[in-house]
């Protein structure tokens, strides 16, 4: 572990005067970051403790909708009577991840920001272009059971690994950061993550001394509402795939399904046409076959992971299928 | 006083059972439990040791080649750097178990990627990390090493092969043959307490707490690598968080810790991170396993073949013992077995609990599901008829036997259905179940073992040997053992562990520890009876002790008279070795669960059956129990050593990715204990406990797996795309 600096912020502006610095970043949880770093995959010279620069609430918002404060744990959000009544997407989600001790530990912020589980990532001898750019992949010929199909690059095939941000981005979420100018811009989830491309040490919109300050749901929707993950062991085990669903019917048709993906991309996959080929359509396996021709269409496998390709077919496929016996 | 004992005839007297205390067997919890649990039992690091420096192993980033250089000065310029020590006499692989002797050392020859090359010493253990990852290493590399077993010539390991009758033959003319290859992945002992040591050095002796499984071959072993005298070494290990085979033998971090502390003239803690526990102390070696069975048509084994392929690294003696149970459990009068090794240049491949039975059992156990199925038999039956009446290649008796009453006993209890069987039977909404068995063995070991016990003169007892107890309960099943034979209660008895100071034990492997060191409490206590019935003056047979008095009502501390008695009890297994082929077996039974979607899998419930001689805790041996069929989950579902294919690195090296079943794996399970006296096995007629829970219990998933959903899948583990690919539509 590279010795480092550490700053307790104590307020917003305290906490974006120091994460300005070249090398200083936030800590929150530190579930993630104390890992990386004692790895040396991270190596900040400074840290800047934000857990006591307040942004902890969930409240509820103007709209009707519902604010999730940057530093707010997951156990918190998961428990949140709200969230549970009105997005119970997202406490599925958050529950599914992790475990109970790492989740009372884990922040809203934290959960965004969090990094790929690559195995060439977290092992500093060997070539990563996200770690050390221009030293090359070492998973796409290597061992790559848990990369990315979808949105990959000839740079970098990892994925986002968390579960929290699937069912954000079904929600239609908005992260709000705070600039180091003292501005606030709003970023939807589902353009918060980047995809790998060229850049793939850059894994979200965020700008040097920008920090997450909450995350915000629009009023609630109708719906069932279903988080469906995949994985080989029942808990404590990143998504194979899973799928963030806010379905329902009417009619006999689809009348919503704003739907999410997760395992399959460098961000939770969000695709709109996914949505406009459901909607207003009577369920049956024919259709749930087109959605699924959409949302692989230009999937493409690395061999160890080539199976994810039928197995995200099938995951939807189970999740609609949930979801129209439960409109039953 | 010693007094010897050598074992060359049965034991059919069970002297045991005549004792009078009546705790032996008794589900009594944990003597070092409350300790555990509180944090007040110190494993190897914790013992508060002053002014001790800190060393962090560094490890080759190449996968063979030489070290040319490593940039010292770059390290001591930076803070707190004590020392880099790069001395030939660092190990460079764990010793295998009762290997006796150093393991490879050299370290500038690389053989692996991720093979120690040096130590750093730090004031702290932050510098000692951070100068370990930023020295400056110049290799000379040799491009090319072989990493692939399957492209390599394998070695023939001579002392495994059989050749009985014509098996080819046999299986032309049999009713029903199956063919079937199976491959098992790489696993990882995954012990929770990582390998640690603190070595001091006082100019002439040297003590080591470590985390080790066998002190009495590991002090040989570390003697070796420093090139000292076993006499000026003192290895301390009371408690072990865990071995499974990863701590038999003195490993990298133990022989540095002490390299360090003599050079440096102070103390000196080395221990390994969990990335390093992964990568540099033992793999269980890949398989590959063809199964060649065949039946007439009363499903009588006609013919039985069972050839492996595993890997190693070149000069290690260690090859995965793959088909240690299938020479003796079943019959079959036609026998073809070949196990081969592929010398590979990938991390050194070792024990992890039950080396062979661990994957020989789970292919062997899948392959007779495929030949009941073919030949139309119940599973249950197709193995109660193959049951050999001795040994089908030694020709030998088996020592005792149970496999029969636990297959009847396992279906009965656990509601076998059985009629003819049909994947897809049952549907619960998504799930498909279904169920499968398997048969369970093991082979017995037991090892010479010695052990002081001395009458303490107020009445109380004190158990002394350098045995270890790496949370099997060792304490607690010594106490009971000498609480029985000397009529105490066992918290009368104080049980001192883990010293090389003790008499020597035979150390915690091969599920040979309660009976071989059992078996020299016992003759050490045998021995204080006969000095106490003679001190009364009748024989020792006459003799009964209960809560610290003789029958006559002589109390013990009257009879010791204000004086210790002592007696080191020497045991050692004799001829009838060669006399009798001893085993444990059992039996699985499990239902599971598959996702028509997803091919997840999930285990519904699970029942094992096992005879293993007399049962000395049922607390302790229900939890081994409970323990073998958790593993025989991972070995199933989920537990894989990925390596990359480039430089054979291990990629899946921390407890995230590397994945054990977590409690929501593990429903309820179900333990049926068959206990008999097995009068061979030890004088105290007991055998091994320890693994057999995991010999051949994923194949009672992997045949469940089939059952439920027609997935016959011949690779373990059974992750959800194994699955899928083979669900038919
Ligand atoms: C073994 C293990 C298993 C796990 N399994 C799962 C799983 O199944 N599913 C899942 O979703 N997650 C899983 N996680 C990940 C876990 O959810 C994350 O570690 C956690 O959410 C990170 O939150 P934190 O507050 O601890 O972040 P930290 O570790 O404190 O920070 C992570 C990153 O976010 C940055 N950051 C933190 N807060 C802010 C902010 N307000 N603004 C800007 N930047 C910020 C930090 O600088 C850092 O780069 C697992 C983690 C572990 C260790
Ligand atoms: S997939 Fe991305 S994160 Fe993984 S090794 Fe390649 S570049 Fe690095």
């Amino acid at each position: 572990m590279k010795p480092f600096q550490y700053a307790r912020a104590r307020t917003l502006v305290d906490a974006a005067q120091i994460t300005a610095k070249e090398d200083a970043i936030p800590i929150a949880g530190g579930t993630n970051l104390l890992d990386l770093m004692k790895l040396q995959v991270e190596t900040p010279d400074e840290l800047a403790d934000i857990n006591r620069i307040g942004f902890g609430e969930i409240e509820d918002s103007d709209d009707g909708g519902l604010s999730i404060g940057a530093l707010a744990t997951n156990t918190a959000t998961a428990v949140h009577s709200r969230v549970r009544s009105d997005y119970p997407v997202l406490a599925r989600a958050i529950l599914a991840g992790a475990t109970q001790q790492l989740r009372n530990k884990a922040t809203t912020g934290g959960n965004l920001c969090q990094r790929t589980r690559c195995y060439y990532f977290t092992n500093i001898d060997q070539p990563c272009n996200k770690r050390e750019p221009g030293s090359g992949c070492g998973a796409i010929d290597g061992i790559a059971k848990l990369h990315a199909v979808l949105g990959t690059s000839s740079q970098c095939i990892a994925t986002y690994p968390g579960d929290m941000a699937v069912a954000l981005s079904a929600l239609d979420a908005q992260v709000k950061i705070a600039t180091p100018q003292g501005g606030e811009r709003t970023v939807p989830v589902q353009d918060f993550h980047c995809l790998p491309g060229d850049t793939p040490w850059r894994e979200n919109v965020l700008e040097a001394g920008e920090i997450i300050t909450a995350v915000t749901l629009p009023p609630p929707v109708s719906g069932t509402q279903i988080y469906r993950k995949v994985r080989e062991r029942s808990s404590y085990a990143f998504a194979l795939v899973s799928v963030a669903a806010i379905i329902e019917l009417k009619d006999g048709k689809f009348s919503r399904a704003d739907l999410a993906f997760g395992g399959l991309a460098h961000k939770p996959w969000h695709d709109p046409r996914i949505t406009e080929a459901l909607v207003g359509q009577v369920p049956s396996s024919e259709l749930f076959d087109r959605a699924a021709d959409i949302l692989l269409e230009d999937a493409r496998g690395f061999g160890e992971n080539d199976f994810k390709i039928p197995l995200a077919r099938r995951t939807l496929h189970a999740v609609l299928e949930q979801a129209t016996e439960d409109a039953a | 006083m010693t007094v010897h004992f050598k074992q060359d005839k049965p034991d059919k007297a069970n002297r045991l059972d005549d004792m009078k205390q009546g705790v032996l067997g008794k589900a009594l919890p944990r003597v070092e439990g409350l300790a555990k649990v509180t944090g007040t039992a110190p494993y190897a690091a914790e013992y508060p040791i002053a002014d001790c420096a800190e060393g962090v192993l560094v490890t080759s980033t190449i996968t063979r080649g030489e070290v040319r250089s490593i940039d010292k000065d770059a390290a001591f310029a930076m803070p707190g750097v004590i020392a880099v020590i790069d001395d030939p006499l660092l190990t460079t692989r764990a010793a295998q178990g009762t290997a006796d002797e150093a393991p490879q050392q050299e370290p500038a020859t690389v053989c692996y990627w991720g093979q120690p090359i040096a130590l750093v010493v730090a004031e702290t253990f932050e510098q000692a990390r951070h100068a370990a990852k930023h020295l400056k290493i110049e290799y000379r590399e040799q491009e090319g090493a072989p990493l692939d077993p399957q492209a390599v010539e394998p070695e023939e390991q001579e002392d495994e092969t059989v050749r009985q009758g014509d098996l080819a033959h046999a299986m032309a003319e049999a009713a029903h043959a199956v063919d079937v290859t199976y491959t098992t992945k790489g696993h990882a002992s995954a012990a929770m307490e990582p390998h640690a040591a603190i070595a001091e050095w006082d100019g002439k002796t040297l003590t080591v707490h470590a985390s080790l499984q066998m002190l009495n071959y590991n002090i040989s072993e570390l003697a070796d690598s420093l090139d000292m005298d076993e006499e000026n070494i003192r290895l301390i290990s009371r408690f072990v968080g865990g071995g499974f085979g990863s701590k038999l033998g003195v490993s990298e971090e133990t022989v540095a810790a002490s390299i360090a502390a003599k050079q440096l003239e102070r103390p000196v803690r080395v221990v390994m991170s969990r990335q390093q526990v992964f990568q540099c102390i033992m793999r269980r070696s890949e398989t590959t396993q063809r199964l060649r069975l065949c039946v007439d048509s009363d499903g009588k084994l006609t013919g039985f073949g069972h050839q492996a392929l595993v890997s190693n690294l070149p000069g290690e003696t260690f090859a995965e013992p793959v088909l240690q149970s299938s020479h003796f459990l079943y019959g079959g009068e036609n026998r073809e077995l070949l196990l081969e090794v592929a010398r590979i240049h990938q991390m050194t491949a070792g024990s992890v609990r039950a080396p062979g039975e661990a994957v020989g059992m789970p292919a062997l156990e899948g392959a007779m599901d495929v030949l009941a199925e073919k030949a139309g038999i119940d599973p249950v039956e197709l193995r109660l008829k193959n049951i050999p009446e001795k040994d089908p290649e030694e020709g030998l008796p088996f020592s005792s036997h149970k496999l029969a009453e636990c297959l009847k006993q396992g279906a009965e209890a656990f509601g076998w259905d059985h009629g003819p069987r049909q994947p897809r039977h049952t549907q619960e909404g998504e799930w498909w179940v279904g169920t499968g068995m398997a048969s369970a063995a093991r082979v017995h070991n037991i090892a010479e073992a010695k052990a002081r016990v001395t009458l303490k003169a107020d009445g109380s007892a004190l158990v002394e040997t350098d045995m270890t107890d790496i949370g099997t309960g060792t304490y607690t099943v010594v106490a009971q053992l000498a609480g029985e034979m000397l009529g105490l209660p066992p918290e009368k008895v104080l049980v001192d562990l883990g010293d090389t100071r003790h008499p020597r034990g035979p150390g915690s492997g091969g599920s040979w520890g309660a009976s071989s060191i059992g078996s020299a409490v016992y003759v050490a206590c045998l021995a204080l009876r006969e000095e106490l019935a003679d001190r009364i003056g009748i024989e020792e047979s006459e003799l009964e002790l209960s809560d610290g008095k003789a029958s006559a009502g002589e109390s013990l501390t009257d009879l010791l008279d204000g004086k210790d008695l002592a007696r080191e009890g020497h045991y050692e297994p004799g001829d009838i070795e060669d006399d009798f082929t001893a085993s444990g077996f059992g039996a699985f039974f499990a239902q599971v669960r598959v996702n028509r979607f997803t091919g997840e899998t999930r285990v519904d419930r699970m029942l094992g059956a096992f005879g293993f001689g007399r049962v000395l805790n049922h607390k302790t041996a229900r939890s081994q129990c409970l323990g073998g069929i958790t593993w025989s989950i991972g070995v199933a579902l989920t537990e894989a050593l990925e390596f990359d294919p480039t430089d054979g690195h291990l990629v899946n090296c921390d407890l995230a990715e590397y994945h054990v079943p977590v409690h929501r794996d593990v429903p309820d399970l179900d333990v049926i204990m068959v206990e008999e006296r097995d009068p061979a096995a030890s004088p105290i007629q007991a055998k091994g406990i320890g693994e057999l829970g995991m010999c051949g219990g994923a194949a009672a998933i992997a045949n469940a797996i089939y059952n439920a959903c027609g997935a016959r899948i011949f690779d373990y583990p059974m992750t959800p795309d194994r699955v899928l690919a083979a669900m038919p539509d």
